[in-house]
Parts: structure tokens; C-alpha cells; sequence
């Protein structure tokens, strides 16, 4: 167990709650670890009921597994979160920018802020979208960034998610639970809803529709199957949204415009939010063995005939050795500092950074550059000798696929782990939702909880869980009252 | 709605509605076979339950010998049959997930609930918590409850629109051809002449087909007198008042085949298909059933039951 002191979500540095979570600490005084306990199982058996699983790769015995969920609450507060807010917005307005920029006139390559290879070279940067335009200039229409705190204050971006986001249905199916378990504790604070998110992309993503679509624009959400991980997911938000949840199968392309196969025969799709990966999208285009695919779809996108969301090509910019040139990117289109810090990154393309990376390896987390979901990766201080000497000859052979981070104090926040109440290192990502009237994020996201002791791995797929996220609001809005009169009883 | 849709919500509600038939055969059947030697006739019993759910020939390609445990397992449990309720569950299930959007809240609970109790139920058998036919019958009361479960979650929380008319469609193809299988299996001990052969030990054979329908009661609020053969044939052909009946079916079936063309402005063989079905049973008679034959009446409706299935597939699920 490490000895740095780490910033804690409930106590500060001290042992005094801070005032934002007064109310968690008398309430986790008050209740006995049993009680905790039994909310725990209701809340797994609810999710169980709903069917909100995820598939972790690599573990065949039981595919369908539950994200370990936690019942004590994160809180961020209202002026923390209105700070968080603008830096956020502030971000994705710039990866917009950027985007459009890459695929047009190519100004920051120019300017040479960004070495051209790191563009060129990105295995996610598409060829086939340059001098293309895309409704409203937006390519990100979701984004998910990944937030971790160290201090009062304090927050840095660890990653930005760019392409095809996960996460949010746990934003919205946790906040159901909680809102059912402890329903004294959560009206006893003035909780921002999240359930709105659902009306705000449906609204972001018909805002985008081409302008040769007619009538009402027509939404779907392509999914790659139910054997996907995260196939609840996409379930779950087309029923939300009131979409067509749609396999590359129930679609195909004739004179460039995408049909789907409905039971009232072929009709047409204006915008297509998919949670498939570019390189799955079109077999004609990208992978010829892709199965999820719709064979001419990239013909129809090209031809302005359908929105693709989050547009193709948005790999690039999430990419983690762009992620550290984002402060220089903000500037370059913005005209202003970036509101949120990136973490300090060791670029090892670049012999200096590389040199020290080599010598700092204990110390330090070592990340592809494309890499997600925490595969491939070094924690230095929690590695063997055998591990950091494994990881360092694939870091030789190829260092320009690497960057470098130093281990961050992370901030913990209470956790019921078993049958006490711990201290657990946590993120947080937000969703930014981008059509053409701008970008807004849903006050809230989801918290990942790394749920093993010191460890600072919050991923799903490495066994991390999740928490509800309240964002306080800050107006004392009274909600006013019914004025109903009682309800009718026989014989009265 | 996508195609792929509608013939999920299709399959989805005859696995749940096969699921509950399956329970209702074996329960019906293992009280029968629990009768004292003399009351039960030639035996057999076990063999016209798997023939009342088409499993007969599946059956016997893996077992040699009709036992109760046998056909229990392999009706409920065995994985090598296509229609057990295990299978019926898990497909019930699988087609639940990939339609998740177009089911409500309640219906996918009701099934996802009944999935996992079912894997419990399975688990208990492993560890040899549970065996023998005493624990099958709260198993079949399970089953039974999922169906009511799911249905009711259907006809409670679900829009009026195609996506309900294809889980009704799918509910009464499957229903009708259920109603017909038992009927086909006992036509013998339900002929008019077959009373006076019988006696009590036909008494027996007529009230299991009345149980295994829910019928006993409604059998006497509808005729108020003793039990019958030809009445019950009659209950279950006929009868627009019994909710199994072929003909209650059928008027479902046309009603909501015509909601869908009239939604979709176009109607096609699958409406007329099902309206002939059903002016033939309007204006049938018992005895012109029976002077035609039983059998002979009955295969002939399963077999027009079928193509209706494949018409529908044809007109609204292969695009």
C-alpha cells in the first residue's frame, strides 16, 4: 500500500467530511454494514433484472457479468461542476476544430504545431474523409472525457473518447437504482437529473440530418449484435431514444441512400448513430471480412446521403499521442488557454522523453498510444521487475507507439467493499453532447471505482465498478405542489 | 417496424406460449400415469404426450424407452430437443435480447426474470437438490407463471401498434396449432360412440384434456351438465367463448392480421388466408366434424395453421 496521502471525494485531505458530503458521512454513521449490505444485493439484483451486463473479453465462463456496482454516492459540487463544465464544452468545441481542420484545409500541420507524421501515420486517420464536410462541422456528436481529480479543485484530463463512447447507460440505469434505494438520502440533496440525456441526443442527432433528407429525419443506432459487450448498451439507449436498434444486416444501400428492411418494406435512414467501428462500417470501404457492415454505406456518406455519428475519422483525434499536443490544440483554435490541464505526458517518439521514460519506468504509467480499455499497459509502481523488463523490449522496438504518465495521486472516495466502508480510487467521464445549436453536458457521468485496494485501474474490462454521480445543483428551486384533491374511494 | 423485428416478436411469443403448453402437457400427463393400472387404459401415456408436442420422432432417436423420467427430461430439460422448455426459454430469451427496444420494460423483465429463475431451477437438478416428479411440479407451476407473466406484461404495457399485432399473430399461430396437436393425439376418446365404450376410465382421459386447457370449469359454465366427449371437442373447436379454441384463434388472428394491413394499407394472402380458415369454422357443426372425422378435420387445420405461419413470413418478416 502506497504512503502518499491522497486527496479523498468525502474527507478532503483530513478527517472532517467536507461540507458536500455531510450528509453521506452521517448516513454511512448511521448504517450498519448489514443494511449496506442488503442494498448492495438489491441494487445487483435489480440490475440482474434489467439485464444490464457486460461482456468482458477473454472470460468464457460467464459471459454475460454484472459491472460491480457501488452504493455510496460520488458528489461533485455545483461550482466545481460549472468550472468542469465549461473547460469541457471549451475541449470538444476544439476537437471539432481540429477534425474538420485535418480533413480540410489543414491549417495546424501547417502552422507546425503537430508534426504531420502523428496525422498521417494514425492508423484512425481516414484518407477517405479529406476534403469532405460533415452537417454543422460537427464529428464528435458524443464524447466522453475521462476526468481524474488530486486535489481540492484539482482536475486533469486523463483521455478523451472521440469514436464510439460507452458508459452512459450505467450514468442512467445507476442513478434509477439509487434514486429507489435511498430515496431519503437522495432527496436530502438537490440532485441535477441525468434523465434527460435521452431527449438531448435524440435532439443533437436529428439536428445533423443531411440536407437531402426529407420529411422527418429517420434515426437509427447500429449495433454489432447482441454478442458485443456493450450490446445493452445500445439496446437500451435506441429504446430510449424511440429509434431502430439496427444490425448491419437490416440495412443495405441502393443509389447511394441507406434503407432499412422494415416490415412496410425499404425506408430510408438520415442519420446513423453507430456503435461499430470505422473499420467495420462498410465492407467495400474498410475490412472486406466485416460482417456488421453495410456494403456501400461510405458511398452514400460520401455522396451527403446519410449522417454518420460520430463521423468517420474521429479516431484521430482521441488518439493518446494527439491527447498530448491538446493544450497546443485548444490554443491553435480557440484563441485561449485550455480551462482543463492535461495529465504531463512523456512523448517517446521524442528522443528526450524516451531517454527518460527508459529510466523512470517504476515510476511511471506507460500507455499505447492507441490503446484502450486498459490493455497494454504499465503501472510502473505496482509492477514486477519481470514486468517493466518484459514491457521495456516492447517499448525499444517500437517507441513513437508509446507515451508516458506519471502515476497520479488519484482521489479516493468511500466505497462498500466487502463488509466495510474504504477509501477506493476513482475518475469520472462526462458526455458532451454536440448538434448544430453547440455543445451541453448532462450534469453527471459515470465514476469508475478501481474496486481492489491501491490499485488505480478503473476499467470495466480489468474488474473495475461503477457509482452514481450527483451534481449538486446550486438554485433552490421549490418544485411546486400538487393541488390535486384526494383520491376517490368507493362508498365515500 | 424492421423486419427482423416482427419476426422476433413473432417467434419470441409462440417460444413463451410452446414453453406453457409443454408445462401443461407434462403436468396433465404425469397425473394420468400416477392412476391405478386399471384406470389408465392401453398405458401409453407418455408416448401421446410427446406426440401431442411433436417430439415423438426426436424422442426416439435418443431413448429407447418411454419412462416418466425420460420424457420428463427430454420434454423439460434436454438440450437436444428443439422444443423443450429449456430450449423455448433460452430461444424466448435470445430473441428478447435482440429486440430489447421493441419490448417494454415489464416484458423483458418477465422474461429475463423467468430465464435466470430457470437456470436456478437447473442448477438445484445438477446438484441433485431436487429430483424425481415431485419436483417437477413447482417447476411446471414456473413455467406456467412465466407465460402468464410475459403475457400479461404484453397486453398490459405494449403500444397498440404492429409491434403488438406480431406478438399476438405469433401467441395465436402457436395456440391454435397447440389446441389442434392435443386434440389430435386424444380424437379417439373424444368420438360420440367412444362414451359408450368408456365409463370412468375415459372420464379420466376427457378431464386431462379439459386440465391441461384450464378448462374444467369453464366446461361446466358453458354446457352445465356432466362431461362429454364430443362437448369437449366442441369447447375447443367452436366454442368463441373458450380462449383456446381453435375458432377464438382464429378471430384473433384475423383481427389483428387486419390491424396490420390496415396500418400498412395493404392487405394480402396472410388476411386471406386467415379468413378462410375462419369462415370455415363459423360455419361449421359438430356433427359435420364428425361425419367428416375428427382426425381428418383436425389434421387438415394444422396443416392450413402452418402454411399461415409461412405466409406470414413471406409477406412481412422476409423483405
Amino acid at each position: 500500500m502506497s504512503k502518499t496521502r491522497f486527496f479523498d471525494e468525502m474527507n478532503g485531505y483530513g478527517d472532517e467530511p467536507r461540507a458536500l458530503y455531510a450528509k453521506v458521512a452521517e448516513w454511512l454513521a448511521r448504517t450498519p454494514p448489514d443494511i449496506l449490505a442488503t442494498r448492495r444485493a438489491q441494487a445487483e439484483l435489480m440490475f440482474r433484472r434489467v439485464g444490464i451486463t457486460f461482456a468482458v473479453y477473454g472470460g468464457n465462463d460467464d459471459t454475460e457479468r454484472l459491472i460491480p456496482f457501488d452504493i455510496i454516492p460520488r458528489i461533485v459540487g455545483h461550482r466545481e461542476w460549472s468550472k468542469l463544465e465549461d473547460g469541457l464544452i471549451q475541449r470538444v468545441t476544439a476537437l471539432n476544430m481540429f477534425l474538420s481542420d485535418i480533413y480540410g484545409a489543414r491549417e495546424i500541420l501547417k502552422a507546425g504545431i503537430l508534426p504531420p507524421d502523428i496525422i498521417y501515420k494514425n492508423p484512425y486517420f481516414r484518407p477517405e474523409m479529406s476534403g469532405r464536410r460533415v452537417p454543422h462541422d460537427v464529428w464528435v456528436h458524443i464524447a466522453g472525457i475521462d476526468l481524474v481529480r488530486t486535489g481540492e479543485g484539482e482536475f486533469f484530463v486523463l483521455e478523451d473518447n472521440a469514436r464510439t463512447p460507452s458508459g452512459v447507460s450505467y450514468m442512467l440505469e445507476n442513478r434509477e437504482v439509487m434514486m429507489r434505494l435511498m430515496p431519503d438520502l437522495f432527496s436530502s440533496y438537490r440532485i441535477a437529473p441525468v434523465d434527460n440525456y435521452a431527449d438531448a441526443l435524440l435532439a443533437a442527432l436529428r439536428s445533423v440530418t443531411p440536407a437531402s433528407a426529407r420529411g422527418e429525419p429517420t434515426v437509427a443506432l447500429l449495433t454489432p449484435g447482441q454478442y458485443n459487450s456493450a450490446y445493452y448498451e445500445h439496446s437500451f439507449l435506441a429504446d430510449r431514444l424511440g429509434i431502430e436498434l439496427v444490425e448491419g444486416n437490416d440495412l443495405f444501400v441502393k443509389d447511394e441512400i441507406v434503407y432499412m428492411k422494415t416490415t412496410e418494406g425499404p425506408k430510408r435512414v438520415d442519420v446513423l448513430y453507430r456503435r461499430v467501428d470505422d473499420e467495420w462500417l462498410d465492407p467495400l470501404a474498410f475490412r472486406p471480412d466485416s460482417a456488421l457492415g453495410v456494403p456501400g454505406l461510405m458511398n452514400a456518406y460520401q455522396a451527403g446521403n446519410i449522417t454518420i455519428t460520430n463521423a468517420v475519422g474521429t479516431g484521430v483525434s482521441d488518439d493518446k499521442a494527439i491527447y498530448s499536443y491538446m493544450p497546443e490544440i485548444v490554443r491553435f483554435y480557440t484563441g485561449k488557454e485550455a480551462k482543463l490541464s492535461n495529465v504531463q505526458t512523456w512523448r517517446c517518439r521524442e528522443p528526450d522523453a524516451y531517454k527518460y521514460v527508459r529510466e523512470h519506468l517504476d515510476e511511471l504509467v506507460v500507455k499505447e498510444v492507441n490503446g484502450s480499455g486498459g490493455y497494454g499497459m504499465l503501472v510502473g509502481p505496482h509492477a514486477s521487475r519481470a514486468d517493466i523488463d518484459e514491457f521495456a523490449k516492447k517499448l525499444d522496438y517500437d517507441p513513437a507507439n508509446y507515451i508516458a504518465q506519471p502515476t497520479l495521486a488519484l482521489s479516493t472516495c468511500p466505497a462498500f467493499i466487502d463488509d466495510a466502508v474504504v477509501p477506493r480510487h476513482v475518475d469520472l467521464r462526462p458526455f458532451i453532447l454536440t448538434g448544430s445549436e453547440g455543445s451541453r453536458v448532462v450534469p453527471g457521468g459515470l465514476t469508475r471505482v478501481a474496486m481492489r485496494e491501491g490499485s488505480l485501474v478503473v476499467n470495466s474490462s480489468q474488474g473495475g465498478g461503477t457509482k452514481d454521480t450527483w451534481v449538486i445543483e446550486d438554485t433552490n428551486l421549490v418544485a411546486k405542489n400538487l393541488e390535486g384533491k384526494s383520491l376517490e374511494t368507493k362508498g365515500a | 417496424m424492421l423486419a427482423r423485428t416482427a419476426e422476433n416478436l413473432f417467434w419470441l411469443a409462440r417460444y413463451v406460449e410452446r414453453a406453457d403448453f409443454t408445462a401443461r402437457i407434462i403436468d396433465v400427463t404425469s397425473r394420468l400415469a400416477a392412476l391405478p393400472q386399471s384406470y389408465r387404459g392401453a398405458g401409453g401415456e407418455w408416448e401421446s404426450a410427446l406426440a401431442a408436442v411433436g417430439a415423438l420422432n426426436a424422442f426416439n432417436a435418443s431413448f429407447s424407452e418411454a419412462t416418466e423420467s425420460n420424457v420428463v427430461h427430454f420434454l423439460a430439460f434436454d438440450e437436444t430437443n428443439p422444443s423443450s422448455i429449456h430450449n423455448c426459454l433460452e430461444q424466448a430469451r435470445t430473441n428478447a435480447r435482440t429486440i430489447r427496444t421493441a419490448l417494454t420494460a415489464e416484458m423483458w423483465q418477465a422474461i429475463n426474470s423467468g430465464w435466470l429463475e430457470l437456470k436456478s431451477f437447473e442448477e438445484r437438478r445438477r446438484t441433485g437438490e431436487y429430483s424425481g416428479i415431485e419436483s417437477i411440479l413447482p417447476f411446471l407451476e414456473f413455467v406456467k407463471s412465466v407465460s402468464l407473466d410475459f403475457d400479461g406484461a404484453a397486453y398490459r404495457t405494449m403500444l397498440r401498434n404492429d409491434a403488438y399485432w406480431f406478438n399476438r399473430v405469433g401467441l395465436y399461430v402457436e395456440r391454435a396449432d397447440n389446441t389442434a396437436r392435443l386434440m389430435d393425439v386424444k380424437y379417439n376418446v373424444l368420438l360420440p360412440k367412444s362414451e359408450a365404450v368408456g365409463g370412468s376410465l375415459d372420464y379420466f382421459q376427457w378431464t386431462s384434456i379439459l386440465r391441461a386447457v384450464s378448462a374444467q370449469t369453464a366446461y361446466h359454465w358453458v354446457y352445465r351438465e356432466s362431461v362429454k366427449p364430443w362437448l369437449i371437442a366442441d369447447l375447443l373447436i367452436l366454442r368463441k367463448e373458450m380462449p383456446r379454441s381453435l375458432i377464438y384463434c382464429y378471430d384473433n388472428l384475423a383481427r389483428f392480421l387486419d390491424h396490420l394491413g390496415k396500418a400498412y394499407g395493404m392487405q394480402a394472402t396472410s388476411q386471406r388466408h386467415t379468413r378462410m380458415v375462419l369462415r370455415r369454422l363459423e360455419n361449421a357443426s359438430m356433427e359435420e366434424i364428425f361425419q367428416e372425422g375428427l382426425h381428418e378435420f383436425v389434421t387438415r387445420f394444422i396443416d392450413d395453421n402452418n402454411r399461415l405461419g409461412g405466409i406470414i413470413a413471406e409477406q412481412y418478416l422476409l423483405v
